[in-house]
């Protein structure tokens, strides 16, 4: 039985322009001890969907629909005060920019206490040990007398580092990361990623790990969801993802790396933008941009089915026959993935 | 590509920031020193690619050269004229010869004016024509970029963020100038979007026989457009070499670090190795280290010659250049070895 099950999840936001359908009919799961990435560009609709399962969202714009299934909970159902105590002890989040996620006015050792004392009844001096116990397990040096510093005397790396700890001290059984590295350089980014693996294992919890960058999916991930226009495009493990992507959209995300391109080839990229989300295209939200387009993607929206029947946790949402997908992905790929670098 | 002529010298260039404390009496506490010491030539018709991580100094190097900065010491060299601090109609004429695009595609662009007098405004300053030709000659500019020519007036949040950075290349583009600094230009962008980006910068370099300073963080973005690439860390240069030899064969342990600290978007390949995960942050350039700035994070640290002696940027190859008293000797290289070979060397 899955950790997180998420069933037909729709966001809508009601702005002056008209409504935005930000996440409209997501699925996926999410296993015990596993990572989940969620990849795709901006605006396709992946941090929009991590809000919605935290409750994040401002209720007097938003309607949510669908279901997210957590320990036999429906997250969207739950009255605000009950949400209140699932938020930061069951469920995490870390965001994007560590410099403005910190409250500056407090001590770090502040922030991580209250953490803790909000959802358990103990005392300032257990909660400070806790505290201290966390900033170790993240490797920050001198935890002991970082705990009365603020955050403007942490690096960038280091308050991302202080973020994963605050997510991380109530023992979570999910973590839902919103691009924890792309604010900080490639050796940060490395640091903090080996530091989420590694406390994954540690306390066996399940990440979800939303992400535009597919190096740092092929690092960590366990299963990929990739989202295009608030739609699922593909969903699968890494290898699906990686060595037989059967959706013309991941092969463009993957053709268009510049680490994957021949020597002094051009790139390929997708053409086009992504569309706006007021007015989506009709059918498959990808055939204005697809080099494959035909007669059913312009009207039909095609469903998210498995590629195969001996695959069923490897899904896509295309109109193309599986065996020419499969031939296409094989002569695309297979250049690309031969090369070790 | 290139010719071998260097275009553009930089020799010991220096940009140190003061801090000051007092509000009438400045005095002069200390010295954030960006850029300390950097010599480097650019051929015509090539790419140099500049990486680092943020802090290493490189927006302020590309400042320097287009003389948005005025270098506290060093010289720059322009096609053999001396640029350092020249002034007035002289510091004029130069600016038509080198452009610069912008890494935020949304801050770079006044959000009041149409792309027409975007575009064109450089044009105008210049007196490069008259008002009609100036329009024909815009609407021809948008053409190149892959804009649509009617889109002459419109304004800047009409379009999305790839399409506004082609309107920023095509400003850079309006005078035809010689040498286009790029800093950071596709990072803000999209990978499906930066790959189109970068595929224009490519054939335009080719059409208009152009020279590109690259700045970039990511690496593999650097790689794909460069001949030649510089890895900056803190203020200094710390190897040189071309895109095979940097990528293949890394000497300096900083620059290796920095290659396996980088995502491999290939599973099997990322989850075999074992990447150099240095320890640590950046330190202040306020106070930067004594001798190799790299050595408190150094895997081959060697105490009394990295702590004491500043080691120079050395040939070590062909045109591969790398400041370190103990260069790496094979790659990709184990933890064990990585210090080993530091040992076996001292």
């Amino acid at each position: 039985m899955p950790l997180l099950d998420v069933i037909d999840l729709k966001t809508h936001f009601r702005t002056d322009d008209g409504i935005v359908h930000a996440v409209d009919g997501v699925s996926f799961r999410v296993d015990k001890g596993k990572t989940l990435a969620i990849v795709g560009e901006s605006g396709s609709g992946k941090s929009v969907t991590c809000m919605t399962i935290m409750g994040l969202n401002d209720r007097r714009s938003t309607t949510s629909e669908g279901q997210a299934l957590f320990k036999d909970r429906d997250l969207l159902q739950l009255p605000p005060d009950e949400m209140r105590k699932v938020r930061g002890s069951e469920i995490s989040m870390i965001f994007q920019d560590p410099m403005t996620s910190l409250n500056p006015v407090y001590t770090i050792g502040n922030q991580l206490r209250e953490a803790v004392m909000l959802h358990e009844n103990v005392s300032k001096q257990v909660a400070n040990r806790r505290a201290l116990e966390m900033l170790k397990a993240v490797a920050i040096p001198r935890a002991e007398t970082r705990l009365g510093d603020y955050p403007h005397q942490f690096s960038g790396g280091m308050r991302q580092r202080v973020m994963i700890a605050m997510a991380l001290i109530n023992n979570p059984d999910l973590l839902i990361a919103d691009e924890p590295t792309t604010a900080l350089d490639v050796t940060t980014q490395a640091q903090i990623l080996k530091l989420m693996n590694q406390l994954r294992r540690d306390f066996d919890s399940a990440i979800i790990l939303v992400t535009h960058d597919l190096g740092v999916v092929a690092e960590t991930a366990d299963d990929v969801l990739v989202m295009y226009a608030a739609k699922a495009a593909e969903v699968g493990g890494y290898e699906d993802l990686f060595y037989r992507p059967e959706h013309p959209y991941t092969w463009g995300l993957l053709n268009s790396l510049p680490r994957l391109a021949a020597e002094g080839a051009d790139l390929k990229p997708i053409p086009g933008t992504p569309p706006s989300l007021l007015r989506p295209p009709s059918g498959c939200r990808f055939h204005l941009r697809c080099p494959y387009v035909f007669e059913p993607c312009i009207p039909e929206v095609p469903e998210l089915l498995p590629v195969s029947d001996d695959d069923p946790d490897h899904k896509v949402a295309c109109h193309l026959a599986h065996d020419f997908r499969e031939r296409e992905a094989h002569d695309l790929l297979h250049d690309l993935m031969a090369e070790q670098r | 590509m290139s010719n071998g002529e260097p275009l553009l010298q930089i020799e010991d260039l220096e940009k140190h920031f003061p801090i000051t404390r007092g509000i009438i009496f400045q005095k002069e506490i200390g010295r954030v020193r960006a850029v300390d010491g950097v010599s480097l030539h650019v051929n015509k018709g090539e790419t140099l690619g500049v990486v680092g991580e943020s802090g290493c100094g490189k927006s302020t190097m590309a400042r320097c050269i287009m003389r948005l900065l005025t270098p506290t010491g060093g010289r720059i060299m322009f096609e053999g004229q001396d640029i350092t601090t020249i002034r007035g109609d002289a510091l004029f004429k130069v600016r038509r010869d080198m452009m610069m695009v912008f890494q935020d595609p949304y801050a770079s662009l006044n959000p009041r004016k149409r792309v027409g007098a975007i575009v064109g405004e450089a044009l105008e300053v210049h007196k490069m024509g008259t008002d009609a030709e100036i329009k024909r000659k815009v609407q021809e500019l948008l053409d190149v970029v892959g804009l649509n020519p009617e889109h002459y007036n419109r304004f800047p949040h009409e379009f999305s963020g790839g399409q506004r950075q082609r309107i920023g290349v095509a400003r850079a583009l309006a005078v035809r100038p010689k040498l286009i600094v790029c800093d950071e230009p596709v990072s803000a962008l999209d990978v499906s979007v930066q790959a189109q980006i970068l595929n224009l910068l490519k054939r335009l370099q080719n059409e208009f026989d152009l020279t590109y300073v690259f700045i970039a963080h990511d690496l593999d973005v650097v790689r794909h457009i460069s001949d030649r690439v510089a890895v900056m860390y803190l203020g200094k240069v710390v190897e040189l070499g071309d895109g095979a030899q940097l990528y293949n064969r890394p000497l300096h342990p900083y620059a290796g670090a920095l290659l396996s600290a980088v995502p491999i978007p290939n599973p099997n390949v990322a989850r075999s190795r074992k990447p150099i995960v240095l320890e640590g942050d950046v330190p202040s350039p306020i106070n930067p280290p004594s001798a190799c700035r790299f050595h408190p994070r150094c895997p081959r640290f060697q105490q009394g010659t990295c702590d004491v002696e500043e080691p120079l940027l050395t040939e070590h190859d062909r045109g591969h250049q790398v400041a370190c008293h103990f260069p790496l000797e094979t790659w990709p290289m184990s933890d064990l070895r990585l210090e080993q070979g530091s040992v076996a060397a001292s």
